[in-house]
């Protein structure tokens, strides 16, 4: 019966993780939105207003330009599906997901990477000069973030010697001291820079901008409106709170529940709502302090990222 | 090996019935005739996969005085099942397609011809037998690229590049395996095999990289690539994806045939040359398609992307097997094998489409089409499905072959040896760069030639195509899927393959099962949970909209900022979705722009027309061949200088000759 108690704790937790990041990415953003504000002086909406915008979307009314296709419905169901099974697979609240033997580096990039896709199709398919624009430098920021990205995390599966997210960390517990090595640092250096260039903070894209030639995101998905603008926010907003996790859990594990224990959990959830915060604090200081980059200076902060990563590789390998 | 020669027989039938038939039954006749060779060579192969047993033959009957000797392997089989499942959904796709130049006589036997040599270059298990397949194979695929546009200046100057680097790769290839039986033995393979272990190791090495130097420009490596992109866009559809599909993945089997079973592993810096090899492929040919607006020339360019993956996971096997870490070995060799019947079904299909696509509508142009979803919705899918799994898009076969290369990568870490260790790294950040680009690349395929308004008249007015032509496509999307959901179940049959090409028995590390589970080392996917937890948050999300209060949407007209007219020449097209990444990477692409403005007579601050020319040529082609082909046509200028047609001339040369030959000899 161990099997069949142990499957239902998987589930329970994997439901758990879904929720939460469903919760704390709008948070997280809300979070971001009011440091933010605090610092330019101004009060700032609540931290829950994202989650108020959701809903108040998914009241409104469904329109789909003349020319689009099914691809344009379809797109933020792709973007959320991914997003749903890259987070209920990954190490979040505990290292014992459903289906944690497949949350390996690649499916975890690549189900971030179709995401990616679909939300850049969605872009295309009303045939506008907004979405094409925006969907192509999307693209063109993601061709070089996802090189970088895959790079970082297989670094630190060298150190590990698997590229099973679950087992990563794990074995990251059992060795405190690798956290601090210079292969790790490196890594979390590409890493952050990755995670700001694909959730589309400052300096590589501003959120909270609609400016018609400095936008990226919010040029791509344009022509969404109502309950498929709702899906495809909440979509993205969770996305970032799994890399904010990622970063988190990844390079700092603790707290993470391994025993597979209901206890564990709610101390896991306590963690990584603590820990994402923390990381959220760090972007939203990095958003504050520097200015929205030129498009095109963008490459060479990529190129630094990847280069970084290629450099934690070596390093790792230079000093096991 | 009866069902082997009997679906040869088959083809051959085919390019005799093409011949003889009059022109309305000739076209189904021989394509199904061609179909049911590729069925029962298909068999034959999968046959030798299940059981793991060698099927040989010999004829004297065929080649005079040396006779054609065949032998079907595990590792020739998987490269016949790659053949014979492009070449199959060819001949099912040529039904509807064949119209104009592909119809007649020549070009349909010559169709056919191509196919059995492709069925038959991995069979064929002697020196002779292999050099006539597979000069039969290029000669017949070069005739192949002019039939559809004979009077074409590209199509013509595409079967000179091709027909010159594939003589030049043949004569090297032929002078490597003639060096092997330098000190003597037959010219069977097996012979070979025997007596290569003989040879001393410098022989061993120049026999290997002269064989590699033909190979690899078969498989459209870079530098030797430049045939490829030229070829593959010129060459009617069915050939073209016959080309991309199987045949260049012949190189590859050159390479690991030779290479690795006749001449048993050599040493580590052969291998370090095939990933070389590569690696520069995959990025080089990554990064030109995400630049080509030609779909066609971007799928080619794609072809060397991933041709260039294959050859990575290639030259680590190699080297991993040099160094003593067979797991690791075999992970690799199974994953570019894996690549190979992945690419031959997903490549195959993106060509059919793109051949699909250029009959609806007259152009392969990106930058001429979009909307086509609307008016093509089959071919749009398949498209589609065959894009995804390209991109490596999780449950389609492309992630699940590209997850065993990058397993096969991550485990040779484990080896502490310098060339090793290169291959390793070279090996992940080809891949992590390539992901991005052909991401770049296929969204721009599919969301510039599919999505949005028509461009053109001819995008606007498309008609979809044969049903057949679906069909064909849709047979080559099949493997996407199974290898993609279900790569455990194939997984068996390539091991068999590998073991041949590795040379040893050590045991797999692929668990058995539906998923893909390494037992001796750690990591695991499992597509078809995947695939279902996909598949349930899809059903969520649609129970969860039946409470909307809203269900159908209403149709407006896009944002346009104001304007009210927008018209379909707003749009992003292939050159602009681009251009970013095209300045990104100036250094290596060097593109040429060229921006002509004309003003109005009145002021110079109103324009009458601009003109804007964008152009991302070949640079290995520009700055590297260029200079060699404009000096041997300036020797050949000056050499025609001495030859005025005078008699007297011609004599007293001879008489000069022969006056230096007795000198040298006295």
């Amino acid at each position: 019966m161990i099997g069949a108690t142990s499957t239902i704790f998987s589930i329970v937790a994997t439901l758990v993780q879904v929720v939460l990041l469903a919760l704390l990415g709008p948070l997280l953003i809300g979070f971001m939105a009011k440091m933010k504000a605090r610092a330019e002086g101004r009060v700032g909406a609540p931290i829950v207003q994202p989650l108020r915008d959701l809903r108040k979307l998914l009241s409104k009314e469904r329109l789909h330009a003349r020319h689009a296709s099914a691809v344009l419905p379809l797109a933020p169901m792709v973007i959320f599906a991914a997003t749903t099974v890259a987070i209920a697979i990954s190490p979040l609240v505990t290292t014992r997901p459903l289906l944690g033997s497949s949350a390996d580096v690649l499916v975890i990039v690549y189900l971030l990477l179709t995401g990616s896709i679909a939300a850049a199709l969605g872009g295309l398919d009303a045939g506008t000069a907004f979405g094409g624009m925006g969907s192509s430098r999307a693209m063109t920021i993601g061709a070089l973030a996802e090189p970088a990205l895959l790079v970082a995390v297989i670094a630190l599966s060298i150190q590990s010697g698997t590229s099973n997210l679950p087992s990563i960390v794990s074995t990251t517990m059992a060795h405190p001291d690798w956290v601090s090595g210079p292969s790790r640092l490196l890594a979390l250096v590409a890493l952050v820079i990755v995670v700001i260039a694909e959730t589309g903070r400052i300096p590589v894209d501003n959120p909270s901008t609609h400016l018609e030639l400095t936008m990226i995101h919010e040029a791509m998905i344009l022509e969404y409106a109502g309950p498929e603008l709702s899906l495809i926010t909440l979509a993205e907003a969770m996305r970032l709170g799994l890399f904010f996790s990622l970063i988190a859990n990844l390079f700092f594990p603790w707290g993470i529940d391994t025993n597979g224990a209901y206890a564990g959990l709610a101390l896991g959830v306590v963690a990584l709502v603590g820990k994402t915060a923390i990381v959220a604090l760090g972007v939203s200081l990095i958003e504050i302090r520097s200015a929205k980059l030129r498009l095109f200076r963008l490459p060479e902060l990529l190129a630094g990222g990847f280069v970084l990563s290629v450099l934690a590789v070596v390093t790792g390998l230079v000093t096991r | 090996m009866v069902l082997l020669l009997l679906g040869l027989g088959a083809g051959l039938a085919a390019a005799v019935a093409s011949g003889a038939l009059p022109l309305r039954p000739r076209v189904p006749v021989a394509a199904s005739l061609g179909a049911v060779g590729c069925a029962l060579a298909f068999a034959a192969a999968m046959r030798v996969l299940v059981t793991g047993s060698v099927e040989s033959f010999h004829t004297m009957k065929f080649l005079p005085m040396i006779g054609l000797t065949l032998s079907l392997d595990p590792l020739g089989a998987v490269f016949v099942v790659a053949s014979a499942l492009v070449g199959f959904a060819a001949c099912v796709y040529c039904i509807g397609y064949a119209r104009g130049g592909l119809q007649s006589r020549t070009a349909m036997a010559l169709l056919m011809i191509f196919i059995v040599t492709l069925l038959a270059v991995p069979v064929a298990a002697s020196i002779v037998s292999f050099m006539f397949c597979w000069e039969l194979m290029a000669l017949s695929s070069m005739l192949l690229i002019l039939t559809d546009q004979l009077h074409s200046r590209e199509a013509r100057s595409a079967a000179l590049w091709y027909g010159v680097m594939t003589q030049l790769g043949a004569a090297s290839i032929l002078l490597g395996l003639l060096l092997i039986t330098v000190h003597g033995g037959g010219q069977t393979f097996a012979d070979l095999k025997a007596h290569s272990s003989g040879l001393s190791s410098t022989i061993r090495s120049f026999a290997f990289v002269l064989t590699l130097l033909g190979f690899v420009s078969k498989a459209g490596a870079v530098p030797l690539h430049v045939w490829l992109p030229k070829a593959h866009p010129e060459a009617p559809s069915p050939v073209s994806a016959l080309m991309s599909g199987a045949m260049v993945a012949m190189g590859v089997y050159g390479i690991v045939r030779i290479g690795a079973d006749l001449l048993h592993g050599g040493t580590t810096w052969w291998w370090v040359l095939v990933a070389l090899f590569g690696a520069a492929s995959a990025l080089y040919g990554a990064l030109h398609a995400t630049t080509s607006t030609d779909i066609k020339r971007l799928l080619a360019y794609s072809t060397i992307d991933f041709l260039g993956l294959v050859l990575i996971g290639v030259g680590a096997a190699g080297a991993l097997l040099d160094t003593g870490q067979p797991g690791a070995a075999r992970l690799a060799l199974v994953a570019a094998l894996l690549l190979v019947i992945a690419h031959a079904g997903f490549k195959g299909a993106l060509f059919l489409g793109a051949g699909a696509v250029e009959r609806a509508t007259g152009t392969r142009n990106l930058d001429q089409l979009g909307g086509l979803i609307h008016r093509m919705p089959g071919t749009a899918l398949l498209f589609a499905l065959s894009a995804g799994s390209i991109m490596a898009i999780p449950t389609l076969s492309g992630f699940s072959s590209e997850w065993l290369l990058l397993q096969g990568l991550l485990h040779g870490f484990a080896d502490r040896s310098t060339p090793t260790l290169i291959i390793m790294l070279l090996g992940i950040v080809a891949l992590a760069l390539t992901g991005g680009l052909t991401a770049v690349a296929f969204v721009k395929a599919f969301g510039i030639g599919f999505l949005g308004q028509p461009r053109s008249s001819g995008a606007a007015n498309a008609v979809d195509v044969a049903p057949t032509m679906k069909i064909a496509m849709a047979l080559l999307v099949l493997p996407s899927i199974v290898i993609g959901v279900v790569p455990g179940v194939v997984m068996p049959l390539i091991n068999r393959a590998a073991t041949v090409g590795l040379g040893t028995n050590a045991s797999s590390p692929i668990a058995k099962g539906s998923g893909l589970v390494l037992s001796q080392l750690r990591g695991a996917i499992q597509p078809a949970e995947l695939l279902m937890g996909l598949v349930l948050v899809f059903v969520a999300i649609w129970f969860a909209q039946l409470g909307l209060a809203q269900r159908r949407a209403r149709r407006v007209d896009a944002w346009g900022c104001g304007r009210d007219v927008q018209t379909p020449r707003m749009q992003y097209t292939a050159t602009s979705f681009a251009e970013p990444l095209q300045r990104v990477f100036a250094d290596v692409l060097r593109p040429q722009s060229d921006v002509e403005v004309t003003h109005v007579a009145e002021s110079q601050y109103y324009e009458q027309s601009l003109l804007y020319e964008n152009q991302v040529r070949d640079v290995l082609e520009q700055h590297g061949y260029r200079p060699i082909i404009d000096a041997a046509i300036r020797a050949g200028k000056s050499a025609r200088r001495i030859q005025n047609g005078s008699i007297h001339r011609y004599l007293a040369f001879g008489f000069v000759a022969l006056l230096i030959i007795l000198v040298v000899l006295a």
